[in-house]
């Protein structure tokens, strides 16, 4: 099925859809177990692979936050279980430093890069955009599946990593240099980092070609009808959260090539007047913060990356479940827009103590806080959708009210940080690790949980168990909340991030034991918690309640319209035309009405 | 053993609660599937009351076990430390109150208005004059914020007093070392080139500079010396990868990176004996983090800071040595050489290009 003459413009893909629904059939049944599970190009089984792909990585990363927490939690207890499994890395029971530093980098980078980005983006672009705008599938399924491959050889490269005799990389997940381009100044400074190089890369080339596909498809594959302005709010957080991956995975990839040259060519980008290890070396004239600005260039706009697509999601989970439109539409486009653009304008932020311009510094904490205003109107719509709901409490609905609750604390802290007055004392302290885990990673992670919970049954057309969904939803909630908002207060004592033991070494920072001991008992449970979720998932794809009606949330879009197993390509017949927006719900006294039905004579004209 | 027993309860909890969710699952299509939804939205949309009072009390007894471990507001031991406390005091307030409203607000509603048969949503898809308003008044508040976190911004990373004291620190894996730049005021030019841990030149000072000759050098271990209230501006290197010097008694906090010398000032404005007084603590020490990952030592790169009076800094210094005298003990004035160390000496001379 060539989908490449959708390309050329709107009024043609309607008069192509009849002619592909034919060629389709004939397309399919020759389909082997290879093509149909591995190399597939149906967006819905990339967007499966994505998604368990990225649920592995999320049990690797989970489980070494929960070993580094062993040891933040409990520095004098020795674990003999470790060096069991861990060998040298965990001498005596005890997690050695170069250990830790490696746990935290891979932890961030896997959780950062190929759960929240991958497996989130991934999952979910691959799985809804066709769905929700009306299309057959991506506008290039081929270079769909080379997206994943890429992701899948990134994963390998990163896995096989950890193996290597020197270890991981374990310079952080940033990864600055001259840590980072430095082969003596640490083990994880050695073939470790090499690895991780290149996984990145291989990471970058998956994104770019999957973003490419996800702009080019809303773009220009939308049904016969589909405005830009009736697409549902996830189709507008995913074109924006494309459009920043394009825009700026390129800049990183461009870092991690010359940080590549810098370890193995001896160039000298990044690197000037060092002594290390006993030795002088060579290197003159390079900038060791150029790679910052590189690295931030993309590492900001990756923070909004991953948390657009929760937005979208949430936006739409809660007007389905609160059967009530979203309130202010056009206003959540707007303030995604305004996100996606300031996005770009406040990398420095992190750098305000690098030795920053000052007066430079001062327009990133005034781009930094304008963020906060697209941001405000987004939680003010997000809670005036509930307000005089109906609202339904699945599983789904509880993760996206967690997802704003989160995002609203988080949100909040980054009021202190971005503000450079306040982020020369707070700037990697605990402080700066409670927020990011708040507002990034645990608020995306409830965005991500509703989305599998909300589409579970489109995926696989059967549901998860909702018990265990509502005990998932509360043990993590009140998990996350006693986990990150204590910490703060080590961060406003001053206790600095990465310090894997502060006994009778540090004098200030060696009063939190108690509290150490809490966190990690709890995000031992919280872990526990998400392996039961990991369960439920796989065993409902087999063994889950059935799904029976096709539109099992009463709601409005299209991925709704399909058969409860859709084969590829989506719609037996014709590619259904939409003839109003999405969200259409408690209007004129009726509980929905979905995109594809005219609209009546007698309808009200508001929207 | 405890480690079996924990992965044992682990795991009798995980299969305890998967039989519970899966019977519950049959339990609910006995009962007739719309009727169990109904009772599992009133249980949750309850809990989610609950969170919210439990919530919000939760924040409270953290604070009243917490509070007092973090560094007060208002008790910092800089010029500077003050305007971020002032700021962060401003900042606090306004999201506190952002805060308890937006929660409020949320799990008020979610659990008002939980589905009911009596109730139909209400179609409200926008209102101009709402959504201006919530757009206005963040922006003006931010401005708020804005203005005043700039204003201190440029305080304290404008110029340095004329009459500062000038001290270098530079940071290597895993320590911090100490120049001051001597009776002339000036400190000597430095090559990285020059630089030689083990004979007596660990920061590459250039001998031939003659601002260099009295330049003290404070090694690794031992503490910076500062006088209180008079300005200080740090001056601040690394050798080999980036650290911080992190002062968060002063709330301050500037990267050390290796070929591009950053500084920053501020005005010291207790001693360590007022702090050990004010904290109640004889141990009290003003400590220097390195806030920046360097490496498998980082959490243990350590310096300390003495806060002293002008007179007890006038006696520490005057027991201080410069490094070039004890590079070149030759040199110093009323040196008399011992025929045994001469060749010694010979040996260190040759070292610096």
């Amino acid at each position: 099925m060539s989908n490449d003459a959708n390309m050329h413009g709107h009024a043609e893909v309607i008069t192509h859809h009849d002619v592909h629904h034919d060629e389709h059939h004939v397309h399919h049944h020759k389909e082997t177990f290879i093509t149909k599970y591995i190399f597939s190009q149906d967006h819905k089984t990339i967007g499966k692979q994505f998604l368990i792909t990225g649920i592995v990585w999320a049990i690797i990363g989970g489980l070494f936050s929960v070993l580094f927490r062993l040891q933040l939690g409990f520095p004098e207890q020795t674990f003999p279980i470790l060096e069991t499994f861990f060998g040298k890395w965990a001498k005596g029971g005890v997690i050695q430093p170069e250990f830790y530093y490696a746990l935290v980098t891979i932890h961030g980078t896997v959780l950062v890069f190929f759960v929240l980005t991958a497996g989130l983006s991934g999952t979910f672009a691959n799985l809804l955009i066709p769905l929700q705008i009306g299309a057959r599938d991506m506008a290039s399924p081929f270079l769909n599946m080379l997206s994943y491959w890429f992701f899948f050889i990134a994963s390998v490269i990163m896995f096989s990593s950890l193996f290597v005799h020197t270890g991981p990389a374990s310079g952080g997940w940033t990864s600055y240099p001259p840590l980072s381009a430095l082969h003596k100044a640490g083990d994880g400074s050695k073939i470790g980092m090499d690895l991780w190089l290149f996984s990145m890369a291989m990471f970058i080339v998956s994104s770019l070609l999957g973003g490419l596909n996800y702009i080019v498809t809303i773009l220009n594959m939308r049904t016969k009808g589909m405005t830009m302005t009736r697409m549902p709010l996830t189709m507008w957080a995913i074109l924006f959260t494309a459009i920043l991956g394009v825009l700026s995975f390129p800049v990183l990839l461009s870092g991690a090539i010359l940080l590549l040259f810098d370890r193995n060519l001896g160039t000298s980008f990044y690197l000037s007047d060092i002594y290390v290890a006993g030795q002088i070396l060579p290197n003159e004239g390079g900038s060791a913060i150029l790679f910052q600005h590189l690295f931030w260039f993309l590492g900001h706009p990756e923070v909004y990356i991953i948390l657009l697509p929760a937005m979208g999601m949430v936006s739409e989970i809660l007007s389905v479940n609160s059967r009530k439109p979203i309130f202010g539409y056009m206003a959540m486009v707007g303030s995604l827009f305004a996100i996606a653009i300031l996005a770009f304008l406040v990398w420095a932020h992190h750098m305000f103590v690098t030795g920053l311009n000052p007066f430079l510094g001062a327009f990133f904490v005034l781009l930094t806080l304008l963020i906060a205003v697209p941001s405000a109107i987004k939680v003010f719509n997000w809670i005036t959708t509930l307000w005089r709901g109906n609202i339904r409490f699945t599983p789904a609905t509880l993760f996206a009210i967690g997802f704003v609750s989160l995002f609203i604390s988080g949100g909040l802290t980054g009021l202190f940080l971005g503000n450079s007055t306040i982020d020369i004392h707070l700037h990697d302290t605990k402080f700066v690790v409670a927020h990011f885990h708040i507002v990034m990673g645990v608020a995306s992670m409830f965005g991500m949980h509703a989305g599998i919970y909300h589409w579970f049954p489109k995926m696989f057309g059967r549901y998860l168990n909702n018990t265990l969904g509502y005990i998932h939803f509360w043990v993590t909630m009140i998990g996350a909340y006693l986990i990150f908002w204590p910490m703060h207060y080590e961060g406003l004592a001053g206790v600095p991030r990465r310090y894997l033991d502060v006994r009778d070494i540090w004098h200030s920072f060696d009063k939190f034991d108690s509290l150490n001991k809490m966190i990690t008992v709890v995000s031992i449970i919280v872990f526990a918690m998400q392996l039961m979720f990991v369960f439920n998932f796989f065993y409902s794809i087999f063994k889950g309640r059935r799904v029976r009606t096709q539109n099992p949330w009463g709601s409005n879009t299209l991925e709704w319209t399909t058969p409860i197993n859709p084969g590829h390509g989506n719609w037996p017949g014709e590619i259904p035309e939409v003839h109003r927006w999405a969200y259409d719900y408690g209007k004129d006294g009726r509980e929905f009405i979905p995109q594809t039905e005219p609209v009546g004579p007698n309808e009200s004209k508001d929207h | 053993m405890t480690t079996t027993f924990i992965i044992v309860i682990l795991l009798l909890g995980f299969l305890i609660t998967f039989q519970i969710a899966k019977a519950s699952e049959y339990v609910s299509v006995m009962r007739g599937e719309e009727k169990s939804r109904k009772q599992n939205n009133r249980i949750n949309a309850f809990l989610l009351l609950a969170f919210l009072v439990l919530g919000l009390i939760g924040v409270y007894y953290n604070n009243e076990r917490l509070g007092h471990k973090i560094l007060q507001f208002g008790s910092a031991a800089s010029n500077h430390g003050v305007d971020v406390d002032n700021m962060m005091y401003i900042t606090l307030i306004i999201t506190g109150i952002v805060f308890v409203i937006t929660q409020v607000a949320l799990f008020w509603f979610a659990y008002k208005y939980q589905e009911s048969d009596e109730r139909k949503a209400y179609y409200y898809p926008h209102n101009n004059k709402l959504e201006v308003i919530w757009t206005a008044i963040p922006a003006i508040v931010l401005t708020v914020m804005v203005g005043f976190g700039l204003f201190y911004w440029f305080r304290i990373t404008g110029e340095a007093p004329k009459d500062a004291m000038v001290v270098e620190i530079t940071g290597s894996q895993f320590k911090w070392e100490y120049r001051y730049p001597g009776k002339d005021k000036v400190l000597g030019k430095k090559f990285f080139k020059v630089i030689n841990e083990g004979a007596s030149n660990p920061l590459g000072q250039l001998w031939e500079d003659p601002a260099n000759h009295d330049d003290i050098y404070v090694p690794p271990g031992d503490a910076m010396h500062l006088v209180v209230n008079k300005p200080v501006k740090l001056v601040i290197n690394a050798k080999d990868v980036i650290h911080d010097v992190g002062l968060s008694h002063f709330r301050l906090k500037m990267d050390a990176v290796p070929g591009t010398p950053t500084t920053m000032w501020f005005t010291p404005t207790k001693t360590t004996a007022d702090m050990k007084r004010e904290l109640n603590d004889p141990e009290f020490v003003y400590e220097i983090s390195c806030d920046q990952l360097c490496g498998q030592g980082h959490f243990k790169m350590r310096g300390t800071i003495i806060v002293e009076s002008q007179e007890e800094y006038d006696l520490w210094m005057a027991k201080q040595k410069p490094k070039y005298y004890l590079a070149f003990p030759d040199r110093e004035p009323g040196y008399k050489a011992k025929a045994d160390t001469a060749s010694k000496i010979a040996a260190v001379t040759q070292q610096p290009k």
